[in-house]
């Protein structure tokens, strides 16, 4: 990578992008802007005029009863109520929870089979075309049949029930709930962390390997030594990538909302699906503001992380 | 393979075993089930064996969930977000690389910041331009010049309220833009000295150059469109305008009534096809796509 690192931003999907300037580049006023113009158009509308809503939102109250007139300007008095509510608190201990277990468990699986499939023994490329499947696979959809295979009274783990009734049942014990949603997320996201590792592992120099091997180190020694330390970046990406998609992710509210639905006892009522159920169905349009812009800041947080760390990275190539 | 080591080999191989024990697990758990009659799927423990009931499952999960017009309602949803966001992507990348517009840096900065705005945050106020686009328009003119205007656009159930809100592309924006960048830049001299325009120069060089580029972006913007959930759930309250991914919710055995896993698994298995085929069939695409630019 070249180019003054203070043009580099860091895309969520699309990894680290740098504004490097074209030498050859045509003379128009007005032809960037028609060309910009279709998503300068949609961004205004569906992202920036909605985000000043929100922004309004946050620090003001509807008038009482639906009634029409100006909002009332309320200061911090809806962050205040946010964070007065021990529910609130709860929900964010719970999205913290899921974030790190289901992050760590995806991880971990992905690594590992990353670390197998690039020894690229005999029939490896088998197992790597299954082992993206996963993330074809809609966050819903990966509910629902996880929540057959996790259901207590039948599919994979009903047979524990035999044993001993109650030993395992995701509609009851919240704990269950927790950790069925931690599975499905983590089970969808094998897939894609296992293409950002292989990868990784694949942009080794195949010399570098080979070196090493001359020099007597096996395959586990030459993981730890050499793979692992060159492949830390791809992790470091993966790892805040994974920690924001689980917090404020999609995947996270599609999950939730056709397995557990938040229950029970709102045991797995983590952010997002809080604050798409507090706006949608309490109506408090205010309260669920004030939560989306500690959402938002928390994203801008993870992007600033990233951020840093890929200037880092820039430096020392 | 450098060196010969059996043992550590048979311990990858059993490994690998294991993850594809786990990744292709829950795939023929649903194709099983979705074979299997009421009383079969309810076996404790499961029973993995298919069943033959996979027809009579099939159609009742298809006349549950409404699945033709379901069906329908994605497919068309999800090649329009996709077509539109390859040919905004491919624009704004070409405003953003090929002119020195004092704007640029406005501009793709705005489009950066989108990612740090998920749906998730702004439900309700992106619901409500949704039934009203022309609101800020509107506000923008009175505000201007005084006039108070009537003119609405509501989004609510129709395709372009399905569509339109998913356009916008920072992913799709930096993956093009990084492409235009491996161009050398003597491509655009010697269309410049050739007497060729902007707009001629983007048409007959670049989007041909960019067919790769395209494919692996229409890969993973397909898979996008096809598994978006909480937007299709949100504003489509009329069942014509049902995606399959919202009709899933349909399937969920209620508690009250007979536990039907084997339809639940017949209608998400047949949900689930169509990015699973492009994932399977485009795999080379859809890994370039979701890699080429984090390098």
């Amino acid at each position: 990578m070249s180019g003054p690192s203070y043009f580099l931003v860091y895309d969520r999907n699309a990894g680290p992008v740098d504004l490097m300037n074209k030498r050859a580049v045509f003379k128009s006023w007005w032809l960037p802007m028609a060309f910009a113009l279709p998503q300068l158009l949609l961004i205004f509308f569906f992202f920036y005029w909605p985000a000043t809503s929100v922004l309004t939102w946050a620090f003001s109250l509807e008038p009482a009863f639906g009634g029409v007139g100006e909002r009332l300007f309320v200061g911090w008095d809806n962050f205040r109520d946010v964070f007065a509510d021990t529910e609130y608190w709860r929900s964010v201990s719970l999205s913290l929870f899921f974030a790190f277990s289901a992050t760590a468990l995806s991880m971990f699986i992905a690594f590992v089979l990353a670390i197998c499939v690039d020894r690229q023994l005999k029939g490896s490329g088998l197992f790597r075309f299954f082992y993206i499947w996963p993330y074809a696979i809609a966050a819903p959809a990966v509910g629902l049949a996880f929540r057959f295979i996790f259901a207590p009274e039948s599919g994979l783990i009903a047979v524990v029930n035999t044993w001993s009734p109650d030993l395992w049942n995701p509609a009851k014990f919240g704990s269950h709930a927790m950790i069925l949603v931690i599975v499905c997320f983590a089970w969808k996201w094998i897939g894609y962390n296992f293409i950002f590792m292989t990868a990784g592992l694949q942009s080794i120099p195949r010399s570098l390997i080979e070196a090493s091997a001359m020099d007597g180190s096996g395959p586990v020694r030459r993981a730890f030594d050499l793979q692992i330390p060159l492949l830390a970046p791809t992790l470091f990406f993966l790892l805040v990538l994974n920690l924001t998609e689980s917090f404020v992710g999609p995947d996270t509210y599609g999950i939730v909302d056709l397995t557990t639905e938040g229950g029970p006892n709102k045991s797995t009522d983590v952010m997002v699906y809080r604050i798409v159920s507090e706006a949608f169905r309490g109506l408090n349009y205010s309260g669920a503001a004030a939560q989306s812009l500690v959402l938002i800041a928390l994203i801008m947080l993870f992007t600033f992380i990233q951020f840093r760390y890929v200037e880092r990275r820039v430096h020392y190539k | 393979m450098i060196e010969r080591t059996p043992i550590l080999n048979a311990v990858t191989y059993f490994i690998m075993f294991l993850g594809l024990l786990l990744i292709l697990g829950p795939f023929w758990m649903i194709f099983a089930a979705s074979t299997q009659s009421l009383a079969e799927v309810n076996t404790v423990p499961f029973n993995f064996m298919p069943g033959t009931d996979f027809l009579h499952n099939v159609q009742e999960a298809w006349h549950r969930a409404n699945l033709g017009p379901a069906l329908f309602n994605s497919l068309v949803t999800s090649l329009l977000v996709m077509t539109g966001k390859i040919i905004v992507a491919a624009l704004s990348a070409f405003a953003i690389v090929y002119f020195r517009s004092p704007l640029r840096h406005f501009f793709f900065w705005m489009v950066f910041l989108t990612l740090m705005l998920p749906l998730e945050v702004r439900v309700i106020p992106t619901y409500n331009i949704a039934a009203d686009v022309f609101e800020p328009v509107r506000w923008l003119i009175q505000t201007l010049t005084g006039v108070e205007l009537s003119l609405q656009w509501n989004l609510l159930n129709s395709y372009s309220g399905l569509v339109l809100p998913l356009i916008a592309t920072a992913t799709g924006t930096f993956l093009y833009r990084q492409f235009y960048m491996t161009l050398p830049d003597e491509l655009a001299e010697a269309a410049k000295m050739d007497g060729a325009r902007p707009l001629r120069f983007f048409i007959d060089i670049l989007l041909p150059l960019s067919r790769t580029n395209m494919l692996a972006l229409a890969t993973i913007m397909f898979v996008y469109a096809w598994n978006q959930y909480l937007w299709p759930k949100l504003m489509t309250t009329e069942a014509d305008y049902q995606t399959a991914m919202v009709a899933m919710r349909s399937l969920i055995p209620s508690v009250n009534s007979l536990p039907e896993w084997n339809i639940s698994m017949a209608g998400a298995l047949i949900i689930m096809l169509p990015p699973l085929t492009v994932v399977a069939v485009l795999q080379r695409w859809f890994v370039r796509g979701l890699v080429s630019t984090e390098k």
